[in-house]
């Protein structure tokens, strides 16, 4: 691990913040993804069938 | 042959399924390589000490900010012009992505200023005018939920696009129209001079161009899941009137 001196708490805290709000915007961005394709995929289904 | 047979939704989502994959890789040994090289094997600067590692992640987030407006207006006058329903739906996925870019920007600029210029804000050019951008992202997010119409609202978040353009440019520009502020100019010049050593430049440019990559794929799915949510939409209101 690299010394950080007396900055360890702003570079810590400033890529903290990145990595909660990428990983959270990759999150969303995957979850909705997928609640979308299945809600689509059933909805053709049904199109299909009726 | 014409490009704009390449923003027909059903050929957008057969050639953005072979291409997202990629990109993602590409991404993520971007981001690992140049994070990892500018976090754990870069000296200190000589004057900021270790908070010069926050470069590695503030200039790539402030990049993507605005070169994520600009995207947006590029899709945003392509829907005004030619009415490509592709295009509006690609502006509406990246908002998001540059919301947080500009977040990022924001936060990561905070927490690098207080230790070097004594405050976390400063009503400097620059940090006003990117704190407008953000506005501007909340602001263009906002009028997409508020109107039903999709046509409607892609009109008037198009309008809205090209007026918030102003602070982009602002944004990126601020330093030097103004000349004033505590921010710098450009990290990056073609001016020896002025560019930052090459011992930072090297990482800096690796994870700049993976926070780039980052926005295509993140915009490509997006995108993907906005042309099957309208045909989800299209399908609902069918079954409801059948």
């Amino acid at each position: 691990m690299p010394d950080l001196g007396k900055y360890g708490a702003e570079v810590l805290s400033a890529y903290g913040a990145t990595i909660v709000l990428l990983v959270g915007l990759v999150w969303v961005t995957w979850r909705r993804s997928r609640a979308v394709r299945r809600a689509l995929g059933a909805a053709e289904a049904r199109e299909s069938d009726g | 042959m014409s490009i704009w047979k390449y923003a027909n939704p059903r050929r957008f989502m057969g050639w953005s399924k072979r291409l997202v994959p990629v990109f993602a890789v590409l991404a993520a040994i971007c981001l690992s390589v140049g994070i990892t090289w500018g976090y754990f094997f870069t000296p200190d600067d000589y004057r900021m000490g270790a908070t010069v590692k926050i470069i590695y992640i503030h200039v790539p987030s402030a990049m993507m900010a605005i070169n994520v407006w600009v995207m947006m207006l590029v899709a945003s006058l392509i829907w005004l012009i030619r009415r490509q329903h592709v295009s509006a739906l690609a502006a509406k996925a990246a908002a998001p992505i540059g919301v947080t870019m500009t977040l990022i920007a924001l936060i990561t600029g905070a927490v690098w200023g207080q230790p070097m210029w004594g405050t976390w804000w400063v009503w400097d050019p620059r940090l006003t005018s990117f704190l407008i951008l953000f506005l501007f992202y909340l602001g263009y997010l906002a009028l997409w939920q508020a109107i039903e119409n999709p046509d409607t609202a892609a009109d008037l978040t198009s309008v809205l696009c090209l007026v918030g353009s102003v602070f982009a440019v602002l944004s990126r520009y601020a330093v030097n129209f103004w000349n004033q502020g505590l921010h710098q100019g450009a990290t990056l010049s073609l001016d020896a001079e002025e560019n930052i050593s090459n011992v930072f430049w090297q990482p800096l440019v690796i994870t700049m161009t993976g926070f780039t990559l980052l926005f295509i794929v993140l915009v490509l799915i997006r995108t993907r899941t906005e042309i099957r949510a309208r045909r989800l939409h299209a399908l609902m209101a069918r079954e409801r009137t059948a």
